[in-house]
Order: C-alpha cells, then sequence, then structure tokens
C-alpha cells in the first residue's frame, strides 16, 4: 500500500499560465472556506444581541479586515469565473489548448474588472452609513 | 460479480466506487451557489447600513434569511467537498490526513449548525 504513485505532481509540469489558473482556483476555495468562518462569526454576533454585535462590529472594522474583505471579493469572483469555466468543461465544450489559453484570459480579466467593481461598490469609505 | 469486500477494494487497491458521488455532488453544489452567492453579495450590497437594527431588520425578513440558510448550508457542503481533496492531495502521511480529513469535517459541520441556528434565533426570535 506505500510507495504507491500518488498525484497531482506539481513538480513535472511546464508552468503556464493556464496551469496557474487552476492553482488559483484552488486556492481561492481555501480562502472563501476561510471567509466561512468570518461569515458564520458575523451571523453569530447579530445572534448574541445589539452588545455583542456592538463589539464583534469593533473588531471587523479594524482596517487590516478592509484588506481581508477585498481579498475574500476577488477570491469569490474569481472562484465562481474558474468554476463556470469548468462547469462549461464539463459538458465537453472549450477543451482544446487554444480555447484553455482564451478562457483563462477572459475569466482573469473579468475577474478583475468585477474585484474592482465590487470592492468600489462595499469597500469604499462611506459605502455604508455609520 | 466479485467476491472481494469494499473494503479489501479500498486498502490501497483500487477504488471504493465512491468517486462519482462525490463529483457530482461538487458539480450540483456548484450550480447551486452560482445564484445564491450572487444573490449573498447583492443582498449585501443593497444594505443601507451595518448597525446592529438594520442587520437584525435584514436577517428577519424571510427571503434573506432562507437565502442566507441556503447558502451557508450548500456552501459549507461545497467548501467540506472542496477542502477534503486539498487535503487528500497534499496530506500523504496516513494518520496525519485522516485527522486532517476528521477536523475538517467537524469543522465544516460545526460551522453550518452555528450559522443556521444564528440565522434562525434571529429570524424567529422576539423582535429586538
Amino acid at each position: 500500500m506505500s510507495e504507491r504513485p500518488l498525484s497531482p505532481h506539481l513538480t513535472v509540469y511546464k508552468f503556464k499560465y493556464t496551469l496557474a489558473t487552476s492553482i488559483l482556483n484552488r486556492l481561492a476555495g481555501l480562502v472563501l472556506s476561510v471567509g466561512l468562518l468570518l461569515l458564520v462569526y458575523w451571523l453569530a454576533a447579530i445572534a448574541a444581541g445589539v452588545r455583542a454585535y456592538a463589539q464583534a462590529r469593533e473588531l471587523l472594522s479594524l482596517g487590516a479586515f478592509k484588506f481581508v474583505y477585498a481579498l475574500l471579493l476577488a477570491a469569490f469572483v474569481y472562484h465562481l469565473a474558474a468554476g463556470l469555466r469548468h462547469l462549461v468543461w464539463d459538458t465537453g465544450r472549450g477543451l482544446s489548448r487554444a480555447s484553455a489559453q482564451r478562457s483563462a484570459w477572459v475569466i482573469a480579466v473579468a475577474s478583475l474588472v468585477a474585484t474592482l467593481i465590487l470592492i468600489y461598490c462595499l469597500l469604499r469609505p462611506g459605502a455604508y452609513a455609520p | 460479480m466479485s467476491l472481494r469486500t469494499p473494503l479489501a477494494r479500498v486498502l490501497g487497491r483500487g477504488s471504493a466506487k465512491e468517486g462519482v458521488h462525490h463529483w457530482l455532488l461538487q458539480r450540483l453544489s456548484s450550480v447551486a451557489l452560482v445564484p445564491l452567492s450572487i444573490g449573498f453579495v447583492v443582498s449585501l450590497i443593497a444594505l443601507p447600513a451595518l448597525d446592529y437594527f438594520t442587520v437584525v431588520g435584514w436577517v428577519r425578513q424571510p427571503g434573506t434569511a432562507l437565502g442566507l440558510i441556503l447558502f451557508i448550508l450548500v456552501g459549507a457542503r461545497h467548501s467540506q467537498l472542496g477542502v477534503r481533496v486539498v487535503i487528500e492531495d497534499y496530506v500523504h502521511a496516513a494518520g496525519v490526513k485522516m485527522l486532517a480529513l476528521v477536523l475538517s469535517n467537524f469543522a465544516h459541520v460545526l460551522i453550518a449548525a452555528t450559522a443556521v441556528f444564528a440565522v434562525l434565533k434571529v429570524a424567529l426570535g422576539a423582535r429586538p
């Protein structure tokens, strides 16, 4: 049972941006899994009452969290775009090399634009009334 | 017909015939998460403020409460399936792998239960 060959073999592939889109999708998924913790903390704080929520809000409004939220938005948008690309692949379409390279650019540009829009909507100063 | 037990098959000697279920569930949950996650983000953007009473009023709307519960349940399941594959791919020591998988599963169930309880408490509890 030991010494069986185990995939994935990260070191044997030549690096290409299509490889980066795959690894980034995994990373984005992991980031979102951690983001789930933040969401649950926020929901639990709402349920815990007005004083607990005020405390949680103070913590969650710290400047460092702006960076975390921006990262979460980027991860969300990218994971969504790359996930839709995977669903298209599952139908057997878009699997040729040229097609996969084109869709890699499409999801990269689309998620960059969408991330900036979401950052503007949710994280700009004064996005929410105090 | 094979006389080998399922245990013999999975002990490093072949498939347990469970992979398709994992694959299908990952795809189905991802399809469901497209509208659920976009709806969640749009709903956040539409929130006018983040003070306690605004947020409680938001969660108390039936559509929000139902959307949050579905989003969390499907999202946690999707996350659990995804984290599982990452652990299986990169954690090779058998004992550590098993421990990591168990901890991840426990954590995801705890997260989902906590979130659902919180949403129901706010949505069905007394108005603050």
